[in-house]
């Protein structure tokens, strides 16, 4: 069994994610994780663009996506992962998470019920596409992007 | 050679490097090459099936390769090929506390597997053939039995869906129709047999479905649909199978299926020709995209007045069947943005690319139609067939009814009577003494009638007599009477000895 793969929030980035959640309520948010060494240090809100309705479903264009990833470079971190909400729904991935995921990425699920965001869980595809593993969201205090790799450098990819 | 660029979370199999090389005359080439050279690329680009996966972008120096020649898209030297991801995802659709319509059925297959339902011992049996098959296996039967399938029509397109759909372990089978079995229907509509002459379809179907599988849920409503009842018709369905045979009904259907997110799989026959396509699906066009506007009513003929090859039906509802199932278990390459052409007289299947319209006024970025509309009217049928007046009573300047010609021939007046239906119809039945010029040649003979003389002109019901009797009086004819109901009428009110059809 691999190590579990952690990834650190702070407190901004946690309550950014929840905010964007319960703005877009009943509607699902999406936005793309920021950072370096598996540490967020940015988040970037991007239009759901979804024509399936919105309520249940979100899409990023290509044209965001690739903004999103020119976006981290500037930044000098690379990209992530994405951050989405589920709108009354279990912060659990869906079959249709699981058919659009992609590998590597860190997918962020917040769960907003009745306006309120809830429940926040990480997920990353497993190589065979098969499911997903659930990793660990780290809320430490200091999300500085210099400390973090010192703090979680023997977490390790898998 | 060309460059391709690769995004962050492929880069872990191809070394960490955001651009690679990769040879190949076509972007399939050269993504096969790609493949070849970090084999752990594979199962992220492609499905099971070995189809790029629907989330895969892959652009041509900034085009995007759907809009060229996918995946045989030309490469040339020093062109920059991109793999872009399209990142989507979204709450299990098996939504219990909200009131969106369910959008399962579109890409990603229904729900996680722990809110599909079980499969009995029983089932189990009976789906055995579909068990054994990777693409359908236990999880495909537990999304089929999950599925729910609105069937518009139970008729000669709804027959053969209704019955696969049903054998095949659809777990919900909606039927809209509000006709009774009629001899006429038996040539093609399976579903129902001699005994059910005169019952309800929907009462037949039912029991010809339950027999033939009583696990299925078999939903009937018992209307005729409208912009009125569409969208709540609708909204417990996954996918809806449009069996319809009349355009005001096929425009109503396509665009409660635009707005309420609903794939349409869409059919239809006339003679021995026959189209399918899967429309309304967020991806695809729809049906508006291809025709914006309706046929002027009357140019094309329903199968009532064309006729239709029993089994063309059973072809083509089976081609809509197996899209309904393949949209519900997310395999394979639906009949999306492709218009399927069938000739039964050649045995030749002709495809068409479609594309969806931006300027669509249902589907397109900026519509104007947003919600359901009058379609008798839009399709024109209502002005061109104004309410019927009683048939026994008619507008004596331009018509005549069945009863009145009989007492007129009765009387031993020598009236002319043009029967411009085709001649295999003159054969079924006719009105003695009558002379045939099928519409069609009314034109090229019409120099053999006496334009001074009194003509009564009629087809099987008088819609195409109605046609002749203006062209007649357009071309200078003095007196023109249109046999009101056709020969049908005739045989009802005066000579119930010959048969219909």
């Amino acid at each position: 069994m691999p190590a579990e793969r952690r990834i650190t929030i702070g407190a901004d980035i946690d309550q950014a994610i929840r905010l964007h959640g319960q703005e877009t309520y009943p509607h699902e948010c999406c936005g793309a994780l920021v950072g370096k060494d598996d540490a967020v240090t940015a988040v970037v809100a991007l239009p759901n663009t979804t024509e399936e309705g919105p309520r249940r479903r979100f899409l990023v264009r290509p044209s965001d996506y690739r903004q999103a990833e020119r976006r981290a470079t500037e930044m000098g971190g690379e990209l992530l992962g994405f951050y989405h909400s589920h709108p009354d729904h279990p912060a659990r991935p869906s079959q249709y998470d699981l058919d659009h995921a992609w590998p590597t990425f860190a997918y962020i699920i917040v769960s907003v019920m009745n306006g309120a965001a809830g429940d926040m869980t990480v997920w990353f595809l497993k190589n065979d596409r098969s499911s997903f593993e659930e990793g660990s969201l780290d809320h430490g205090q200091n999300p500085h992007p210099d400390t973090a790799p010192a703090v979680h450098g023997q977490a390790g990819r898998s | 050679m060309a460059k391709i660029l690769i995004p962050t979370p492929l880069r872990p199999y191809t070394d960490k490097q955001d651009a690679v090389d990769a040879s190949g005359a076509t972007v399939g080439e050269l993504l096969a090459d790609l493949t070849r050279r970090h084999a752990g690329l594979k199962t992220h680009l492609y499905n099971e099936q070995g189809k790029l996966r629907s989330f895969v972008n892959v652009y041509v120096n900034d085009e995007d390769i759907r809009y060229l020649q996918k995946e045989q898209t030309p490469v040339n030297a020093g062109d920059t090929v991109s793999i872009i991801p399209s990142v989507a995802g979204g709450a299990s659709a098996s939504a219990k506390a909200t009131a969106d319509p369910p959008t399962r059925a579109r890409e990603g297959g229904p729900t996680v597997l722990e809110d599909l339902p079980a499969l009995t011992n029983d089932e189990i049996k009976r789906y055995s053939r579909h068990l054994i098959m990777p693409e359908v296996g236990v999880e495909g039967q537990r999304k089929l039995k999950a599925g729910k399938v609105l069937c518009i029509g139970a008729g000669g397109l709804g027959s053969p869906v209704a019955m696969y759909l049903a054998a095949a372990g659809i777990g919900t089978l909606g039927l809209v129709d509000f006709d009774v079995v009629d001899f006429s229907n038996l040539q093609r509509q399976i579903l129902h047999g001699t005994p059910d002459v005169g019952r309800s379809k929907l009462a037949s179907a039912r029991d010809r479905l339950q027999a033939l599988n009583p696990n299925v849920e078999v939903v009937t409503h018992e209307v005729a649909i409208s912009s009125e009842n569409a969208l709540k018709l609708f909204e417990p369905y996954d996918v809806i199978v449009d069996g319809t045979d009349n355009f005001p009904t096929r425009y109503l259907v396509n665009d409660a299926c635009v707005l309420t997110g609903k794939p349409n799989a869409y059919g239809s026959i006339f003679r021995f020709e026959g189209q399918a396509s899967v429309f309304a699906t967020k991806e695809g066009p729809c049906y508006r995209c291809l025709y914006p506007e309706p046929p002027p009513p009357g140019l094309v003929p329903s199968c009532a007045e064309g006729g239709v090859l029993g089994v063309l039906p059973g072809i083509i509802g089976v081609i809509q069947a197996t899209e309904a199932i393949k949209l519900i278990l997310g395999v394979g390459e639906p009949l999306i943005g492709r218009f399927l052409i069938f000739d039964a007289l050649r045995m030749k299947f002709r495809e068409l690319k479609l594309k969806k319209d931006p300027d669509c006024p249902v589907c397109g970025t900026h519509p104007t139609v947003t919600q359901l509309i009058d379609y008798e009217q839009f399709c024109g049928v209502r002005p061109a067939a104004p309410e019927p007046a009683p048939l026994n009573s008619a507008n004596s300047t331009t018509e005549i009814t069945s009863v009145e010609l009989k007492q007129r021939l009765d009387r031993g007046e020598k009236v002319k009577i043009v029967d411009v239906r085709e001649p295999n119809e003159y054969q079924i039945n006719r009105i003695p003494g009558s002379e045939l010029i099928p519409l069609g040649d009314v034109p090229k003979r019409v120099n053999e009638l006496n334009p001074d003389e009194e003509i009564v002109v009629h087809c099987k019901s008088g819609v195409r007599s109605a046609k002749a009797a203006d062209f007649l009086r357009s071309v200078g004819f003095k007196k023109v009477l249109n046999l009101k109901g056709g020969v049908l009428d005739w045989i009802d009110k005066v000579d119930p000895t010959q048969p219909k059809y």
